[in-house]
């Protein structure tokens, strides 16, 4: 885990919100790094993780299915079906297992931009609270 | 009243919960005086603490517990000394307390031999949280494990050294085979082949002479001369009783070691009480925790009544019944009653080719089962265990109930109704079949909510099946309707919902999660309402909406592999393939760089495809003639093919010919799980057509159709549903068959375990099918019809649509590129995925 002081964070533009299927999620390039996409329309809510599922190491989430327990938004893995908190990122099916990294999402009209915190590397975990 | 407990362990445990219910809370003062630091934990699943238990997870008493009881736990603080005469003990720290009754609960410890270098590094006992976590911290520098010890906690040893990452290991066993007290001779075989099929090494008579290295252990000496390399080693010969502290204060002790005790559970001095793995009764020490309890219930009776001077109700340890299942080590075993043969008769059932050798003990009159192992399938040891307790009649064959029954014949298995009342389904917890009945009766319908109410189930589990029969025969009797709902978001079983869907005419995902829904859906839900809606309407599966509703691999129409690609399986009919073909997988397999390989299923697949090649892959095989083989679907698979009266000089018909009718019938049919099929042109049946789903032989008047075999882990015969049929009413009673399990199969559920869990089982589906019992064949045959009417090639209609195609690419915000991530390697001349982690 590191932690970050700093608290800028830097908007990417992603895709357009038509590109991205209700209630699945897409692979985003940003730079050398790949983070999946997810847009829920049942409450028109999006989320952003890392694409890599830290279970095997494969880039692989954004081609999860998408769902909800208990009311929390989450992704199942399409390699092994461990699910993940679109939330916090944090594993919901074994409390061992590494968490994701999250990403604020923000909507411009049709366009999606994704937050990354300065100073941060994608796809390392990085503690909730410093999101 | 006061009493003092010494040793904080299960035993120990079970005695504070026992004598403070027996007693009522604060009707005496107990103290408790524990070596270890933590309170009582739940030894028996150790284990777990390798695969991801916490010490939490396994405390047996929530935090604050001991106080709530007024219970005085001294803990990290052994007794030192007892006062017989002045009934006083003094812990290490110095602590003194006075008592009416003293309770020894020491346990055992490993049993150490004595061989030379026991005390070197990486050398491990197994008995303690804190063994494990010296075990666990050591582990990362070690590549080669042995275990010293065969026997039951020497195997779960050795698979905790494979859960820490050590693939290297080795188990020791100075007898000739694996598990002596409790198996014999074929049965270890077995055994020793199941286990090096997970990677353990097996070493059965050997000695050994000495741990090996300076002062870290560098592998072992046998006293044949031999030698073995290992950088980490567990101890796990055996358990010796702790009877130091009775032995010093002269309470009489076993020469092998164990505090004598009578059958009330006092020592030679009778204010002072041994139970558990310390104590030893009839010269024998119970090293499992059911007897344990027993004694923890006999001597709080004892203490209680003979606190009030009463003696209505005196209870006595009269032995107790050692029947074992090993836990963890994922190959079954289990013995019980007394498995080795003495007076009576054996029955032996041995099947070397899928590792399961079971043996049965029976009474010299053939009506009563003394005993029996289990190994490598020891599905039937709990009903064979209470058979065997509760001296229930044997069925007339008594082969039976190891090999079910035979040639259509009435099912021998008698199953939990016919257990009496007082049978002891949880022996740990002592909780009878009445128990768990009534538990259910009061409402508590869950097998969570029988466990919280009646603790059955709670300690080595080892009855939760049985408990879950209970508790659906219990629902059943009272005309309760079990319901398998399908997960948070829906309150309906499969077979419910598709009903509901089909009453409605809904279409997507969405529209199902509107009417009988809730939330948003996840990954159990989404699967089952998609195949519903492809077994019923067969809609294109991407369309309105509903790709994101499939499975994954059902979105990509292909099976994800190992790095992220994909594999491609063309349909290939009955395995008839013409050179022309051939040669374009070949080419396809070289232009894109795929690896090819001929399946199980008589068919070609193509390993490798980046998800952004597959519409391209998919458009050159179509244009060849190929279409989608679903490789990818819980849906028809293969209908495999020998090659029949065409060539064959004892094929009877041509099986070629009709296989390919038959996979083209049902081609994209989607259904609960996915379905097979084969037609062997003769009896010698070279398709394996009674392996399949459904299956096909042909006979001098006809075809004999098959059903509900199975391949994969539990590998079934098919059964025989009809005989000498027309290729016509063949097709019909398929037809009739498939659209009756995709009715009414819970998802995930293969023909086979669908068959086993119908009521009336084979004669039933045969009245439905063949004699249209229920009146609904004209029906089922239509609805099949119209799924046959509306098949498409799923991948021709994504390569032929633009908007579809686009779904397949890796990076939406940049759709040309592949993934970067994924590697290769070579072998064998062509590529594999790279390992992964
Ligand atoms: C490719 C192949 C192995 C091979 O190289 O030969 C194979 C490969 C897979 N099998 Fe299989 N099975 C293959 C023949 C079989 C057979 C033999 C047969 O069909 O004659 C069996 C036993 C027969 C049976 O099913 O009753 C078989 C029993 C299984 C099972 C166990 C099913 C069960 O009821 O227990 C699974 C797991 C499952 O489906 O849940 C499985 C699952 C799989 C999966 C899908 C695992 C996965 O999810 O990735 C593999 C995917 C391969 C792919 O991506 O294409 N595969 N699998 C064979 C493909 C046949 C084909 O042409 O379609
Ligand atoms: C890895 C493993 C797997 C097992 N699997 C099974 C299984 O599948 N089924 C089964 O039935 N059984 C199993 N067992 C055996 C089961 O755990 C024991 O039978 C049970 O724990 C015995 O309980 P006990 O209270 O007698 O002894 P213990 O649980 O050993 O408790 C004795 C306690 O007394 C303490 N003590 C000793 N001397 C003193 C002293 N002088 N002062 C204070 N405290 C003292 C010890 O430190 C210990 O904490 C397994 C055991 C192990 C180690
Ligand atoms: S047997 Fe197992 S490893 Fe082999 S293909 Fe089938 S699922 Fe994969
Ligand atoms: S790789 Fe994601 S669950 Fe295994």
């Amino acid at each position: 885990m590191s932690t970050i002081s700093s608290t800028a964070i830097n908007w990417f533009f992603a895709c357009k919100t038509t590109d991205v299927p209700h209630n699945g999620g897409v692979c985003i390039k940003y730079k050398d790094e790949q983070i999946a996409l997810f847009y829920f329309s049942r409450s028109d809510t999006w989320y952003a993780t890392q694409n890599l599922c830290p279970h095997r190491r494969q880039m692989a989430l954004s081609r999860g299915m998408t769902g909800t327990h208990q009311g929390e938004p989450k992704v199942a893995c399409p390699f092994h079906k461990k699910t993940f908190s679109l939330k916090d990122g944090r594993c919901l099916t074994d409390e061992h297992e590494c968490s994701l990294t999250v990403y604020p999402v923000r909507l411009e009209d049709d366009r999606v931009y994704i937050g990354i915190q300065s100073g941060v590397e994608v796809g390392v975990p990085v503690t909730v609270e410093a999101l | 009243m006061k009493i003092v407990v010494i040793g904080n362990g299960m035993v120990g445990h079970k005695f504070c919960e026992k004598i403070t219910q027996k007693l009522g809370i604060n009707t005496a003062r107990i103290v408790i005086f524990g070596e270890e630091t933590l309170p009582a934990y739940d030894r028996v699943h150790l284990s777990e603490y390798f695969s991801g238990k916490t010490a939490d997870d396994l405390f047996l008493a929530p935090a604050g517990w001991y106080v709530s009881q007024g219970i005085t736990l001294h803990l990290g603080d052994p007794v030192h000394s007892i006062d017989r005469v002045n009934k006083t003990v003094t812990s290490l720290k110095g602590i003194s307390e006075t008592y009416d009754f003293l309770v020894m609960a020491t346990g055992s410890a490993a049993f150490v031999p004595n061989i030379a270098g026991t005390d070197k590094k990486g050398v491990f006992i197994y008995r303690t949280i804190e063994d494990l976590e010296l075990m666990k911290s050591y582990a990362p520098r070690t590549s080669r494990g042995a275990v010293i010890g065969g026997g039951l906690l020497g195997l779960e040893a050795a698979k905790a050294l494979l859960d820490l990452g050590i693939a290297d290991t080795s188990v020791i066993e100075f007898a000739p085979r694996l598990m002596p007290r409790q198996i014999d001779d074929k049965g270890s075989a077995v055994l020793q082949s199941k286990l090096q099929q997970l990677g353990l090494q097996v070493l059965t008579g050997k000695n050994t002479s000495a741990i090996l290295g300076e002062d870290t252990i560098t592998g072992l000496a046998f006293s044949d001369g031999t030698s073995l390399n290992a950088d980490m080693l567990v101890i796990s010969a055996g358990i010796k009783p702790r009877d130091e502290l009775a032995a010093a204060c002269g309470l009489e002790t076993g020469p092998r070691g164990g505090i004598v005790v009578n059958d009330l559970l006092q020592t030679t001095d009778p204010f002072i009480y041994a139970i558990g793995e310390c104590a030893l009764y009839n010269n024998m020490i119970y090293g499992l925790v059911a007897p344990g309890y027993e004694m923890a219930e006999v001597a709080a009776t004892h203490i209680t009544e003979t606190s009030r001077q009463d003696s209505s109700a005196l209870k006595s340890f009269t032995g107790f019944d050692m029947s074992t299942k090993l836990k963890l080590i994922g190959v079954d075993v289990a013995s019980f009653g007394d498995p080795f043969p003495g007076q009576g008769h054996s029955i032996v059932m041995e099947d070397s080719i899928s590792g399961v050798y079971q043996r049965i003990n029976v009474s010299q009159d053939g009506k009563y089962l003394l005993g029996g192992i289990l190994i490598g399938n020891a599905d039937a040891y709990n009903m064979l265990l209470q058979t065997c307790k509760n001296n229930m009649p044997l069925p007339a064959n008594p082969a039976d109930i190891l090999l079910g029954p035979r040639n259509g014949s009435a099912s021998a298995g008698a199953g939990v109704d016919a257990l009496p009342d007082e049978a002891v389904i949880c022996s740990c917890e002592s909780i009878t079949k009445a128990a768990i009945c009534q538990a259910v009766t009061d409402g508590q319908e869950t097998l969570d909510a029988v466990k919280k109410c009646t603790k059955a189930g709670t300690c080595c589990g080892g009855c939760t099946p049985m408990v879950k029969d209970l508790i659906s025969a219990t629902m059943k009797a009272q005309g309760k309707y079990i319901r398998n709902v399908v997960c948070e978001h829906f309150d309906y079983s499969r077979q419910e919902l598709l009903d509901l869907i089909k009453v409605k005419s809904l279409r997507s995902f969405d529209e199902a999660l509107d009417h009988y829904g809730h939330g948003e859906g996840c990954e159990i839900c989404k699967p089952v309402v998609s195949s519903i809606l492809a077994s019923l309407w067969n809609d294109m599966i991407l369309a309105k909406g509903n790709d994101t509703a499939q499975d994954s691999n059902d979105r990509y129409l292909a099976n994800i592999q190992k790095g992220g690609t994909y594999s491609v399986v063309p349909r290939i009919p009955g395995g008839e393939i013409t050179p022309e073909k051939l040669i374009i997988i070949g080419t396809i397999a070289k232009d894109y760089n795929l690896y090819t390989k001929i399946t199980g299923g008589q068919r070609i697949d193509l390993f490798g495809a980046h998800l952004g090649d597959l519409p391209a892959i998919w458009e050159a095989l179509i244009a060849a003639g190929f279409e989608s083989g679903h490789a990818y679907g819980k849906a028809l698979r293969t209908v495999k093919s020998c090659v029949g009266s065409t060539w064959c000089r004892f094929g009877l018909h041509d099986s070629v010919s009709y296989a390919i009718r038959i996979e083209e019938r049902y081609r994209g049919l989607r259904a609960p799980h996915k379905i097979k099929s084969a037609v062997s042109g003769c009896i010698r049946e070279c398709a394996e057509a009674q392996s399949k789903d459904f299956g096909i032989i042909a006979t001098e008047k006809g075809w004999n159709l098959y059903v509900c075999g199975n391949g994969g882990s539990k590998p079934q015969h098919a059964l025989l549903l009809a005989q000498d049929l027309d290729s016509e009413t063949c097709i019909r009673y398929i037809d009739r068959f498939l659209m009756f399990y995709i009715k009414t199969a819970d998802p995930l559920t293969r023909t086979a375990t669908w068959l086993n869990k119908l009521e009336g089982g084979i004669e039933y589906l045969r009245n439905v099918v063949v004699n249209d019992s229920l009146g609904i064949a004209a029906s089922l045959e239509a609805e099949m019809q119209s799924l046959v009417d509306n098949y498409k090639c799923e991948w021709k209609e994504v390569v032929e649509s633009p908007e579809l195609r686009k779904k397949f690419s890796h990076f939406i915000n940049a759709p040309e590129e592949k993934d970067p991530t994924v590697k290769f390697e070579t072998l064998r001349d062509q590529k594999k995925a790279a390992d992964w982690k």
